[in-house]
């Protein structure tokens, strides 16, 4: 294999009787990068990860890890090791001995092991909690333990089935950056799973988006925001507003779309399938929104809504609108620019085409 | 004031049948047998006090030999009993699903439906000369004659094993049940094949299912009388046995008494040795 990738998967499947988990997946993940796979529940995730720890076999499809077959390879064979979704630290140890079980089934010599159990605890900001049992220790140090108790080993490979899903908001904000630095720090490659956008985005070089059993699109967190390849990723990742109507014309690449009420919108063409007289999807996100008065910027598309009500929330405020039966919602700066509201006031509201996504409508 | 003194009243008539029965059936009758076990029979009318019981004991080699024989084989028992329902607590705990699993967990209890004296004689037909089993052997010809599988130490053993299997199964059970199926897929994930997940993880953690599953066998086992008598022959002769000769058939109470106290000095002994080994303590063990 000519690139550098530590792993690489080849038209995965894993069926469950006659429902595809895992549906012809193939990926590629560069050494010393952090990708996520996003996904909602039950869109097979935690089966892909489970494909690639071991404990689960593909029906079809090849994994590599390293350039080396991996699909018949034991568990505790594979230089992979994985960060479970309730960490699964050993209650019996302490947190020493939890670390060094790994090493321990390597005959790692006992001076040799306490001298890696103290050093990756103190890269994980954990000094001298060798003897400490993990009950004692506090979600996000707990956290801690688990990643040591992996890095220790230096996989080639490090899985984290939702980690973060157990901790308070607050701590999972923090954990989400320290993940980030950690990964930096060991350079290990990090495969992430979750269903939560803002931890994908926030830490992962690359994002592939996951739907029933098949990535809808792999790209770099900034691509998928605001390149996304289908609706589905278009609606999934970030907040975004949906239009529906009907294609009136596309020039350059620009689609007008006519909407239930009569107003005609324009957005550029993301997909195939797109053409006039058929049926159409607008995605535009809610900060490319801004809300005028009669002035308008060259260009610019916009459309009438009523204003339900206002959403503050500091710098995510936002302003709720309807346009028919469809809510709308926008960014309201909270700098003073944005126009005093009224419920149940008409506003208007006016994007770049640009940054509207036009898909064909009962596109999958 | 009235009715925290009503309080008091109704916590004092629910504790009622629990405080006579620990009281009457069972501090009673064993400071009673620990006074008798003290007492010297001088003549058919005469009592003095004195340790001639315990020096009776020491002294017949006979009295002693069954003793430690009783307790190492009951050890044995106990040992060979976790190692048969380890894995079907495993199995019923882990494997099983749904149904499966209630309908396993119903098997195990079946057999403790009939007595125990239905059961032995359910294994007497099996293994007796004219039994089931000698008969397969002699219809295979892999024997030439009737077979005798009772009438010693292997086939006390059988039954003491069958008789205490439940007991073991169903803490273990209730242990294993708690624990993450994470835990294991961890320890393969982290490089342990599976005597080391077995080792280091499973059995550690199914601890306090095992020290008490084992203490109730052993328990039991130590004190059964019905399956040695029965299946034992006239050399597998067991502790409890000689309790009931001395009471019941020498009527000779300051020495069955004595020989009571032996036997439940012993079981404390080994309970406590038993924690202590462990590292657990009762309230975990029991609680």
């Amino acid at each position: 294999m000519t690139t550098a990738s530590d792993l690489s998967c080849h038209g995965l499947v894993r069926r469950f009787g006659r429902q595809s988990a895992v549906d012809h997946i193939s990926l590629d993940v560069p050494a010393g990068t952090f990708f996520s796979i996003l996904g909602p529940s039950g869109c097979g995730k935690t089966t892909l990860l489970r494909l690639l720890a071991g404990f689960d076999k593909p029906d079809a499809g090849d994994i590599h890890i390293r350039g080396q077959r991996m699909n018949d390879v034991p568990p505790n064979r594979r230089p992979v090791n994985m960060v479970f979704q309730h960490l699964a630290l050993f209650p019996t140890m302490s947190v020493g001995d939890n670390i060094a079980y790994g090493l321990k089934r390597r005959k790692v010599a006992s001076a040799e092991r306490n001298k890696r159990v103290a050093k990756v605890l103190e890269q994980v900001g954990l000094p001298g909690l060798e003897h400490r049992n993990p009950q004692e220790l506090s979600g996000g140090q707990r956290q801690r333990v688990a990643l040591a108790r992996c890095l220790v080993l230096e996989p080639t490979l490090l899985l984290l089935d939702e980690p973060l899903g157990a901790l308070d908001l607050k701590l999972r904000e923090q954990m989400k950056i320290e993940l980030k630095h950690l990964q930096k720090q060991f350079g290990t490659t990090f495969v992430y799973i979750t269903h939560d956008q803002s931890e994908a985005m926030v830490m992962s070089d690359q994002v592939a988006v996951m739907k029933n059993g098949r990535f809808d699109q792999v790209a770099p967190p900034e691509d998928l925001y605001r390149e996304p390849a289908t609706p589905f990723v278009a609606g999934f990742v970030g907040d975004n507003n949906q239009l529906v109507g009907e294609v009136v014309s596309v020039r350059d690449n620009l689609a007008e779309i006519r909407l239930e009420d009569g107003e005609v919108v324009r957005g550029r063409v993301a997909s195939g399938g797109v053409k006039a007289g058929g049926r159409a999807e607008l995605y535009v996100r809610p900060e490319s929104l801004v809300l005028t008065g009669d002035a308008l910027n060259e260009g610019y598309s916009a459309m009438q809504a009523r204003v339900r009500t206002t959403l503050f929330d500091g710098a995510n405020s936002r302003v709720e609108a309807a346009k028919g039966d469809q809510p709308v919602y926008a960014r309201l700066p909270q700098d003073g620019s944005a126009p005093r509201l009224t419920t149940d006031g008409i506003i208007r509201l006016a994007w770049d085409p640009m940054l509207a996504r036009v898909f064909a409508a009962g596109n999958p | 004031m009235t009715s925290s003194a009503a309080g008091r009243l109704s916590l004092w008539l629910l504790l009622t049948p629990f405080v006579l029965w620990i009281l009457l059936l069972v501090l009673v009758p064993h400071l009673q047998m620990l006074r008798v076990s003290f007492q010297v029979r001088e003549s058919w009318d005469s009592l003095s006090w004195g340790l001639d019981q315990y020096q009776n004991f020491f002294s017949e080699a006979y009295y002693w030999r069954t003793f430690v024989r009783t307790g190492v084989m009951s050890l044995f028992t106990t040992f060979l009993t976790l190692l048969i329902a380890f894995p079907i607590a495993w199995y019923i705990a882990k494997m099983a699903r749904g149904r499966a699993k209630g309908i396993l967990f119903l098997a195990c209890l079946i057999p403790f439906w009939a007595s125990e004296l239905v059961r032995t004689y359910g294994w007497m037909i099996l293994l007796r000369e004219s039994g089931l089993f000698s008969a397969w052997l002699q219809a295979l010809g892999w024997v030439d004659g009737p077979v005798e599988m009772l009438y010693n130490d292997v086939a006390v053993i059988v039954g003491l094993v069958y008789n205490g299997l439940l007991f073991m199964v169903v803490p273990l059970v209730t242990t294993l049940d708690g624990m993450d199926e994470n835990l294991v897929e961890a320890g393969y994930d982290l490089g342990g094949g599976h005597a080391t997940v077995l080792r280091e993880i499973v059995v550690p953690w199914a601890m306090p299912g095992v020290v008490s599953g084992c203490i109730v066998v052993f328990m039991l086992t130590l004190g059964s009388y019905l399956t040695p008598v029965l299946m034992g022959g006239k050399d597998s002769a067991w502790f409890t046995e000689q309790i009931f000769t001395q009471f019941i058939t020498r009527f000779n109470w300051e020495q069955g008494a004595a020989l009571g106290v032996l036997l439940l000095f012993l079981s404390s002994l080994m309970v406590w040795l038993g924690l202590k080994l462990s590292g657990q303590s009762l309230r975990k063990v029991m609680g």
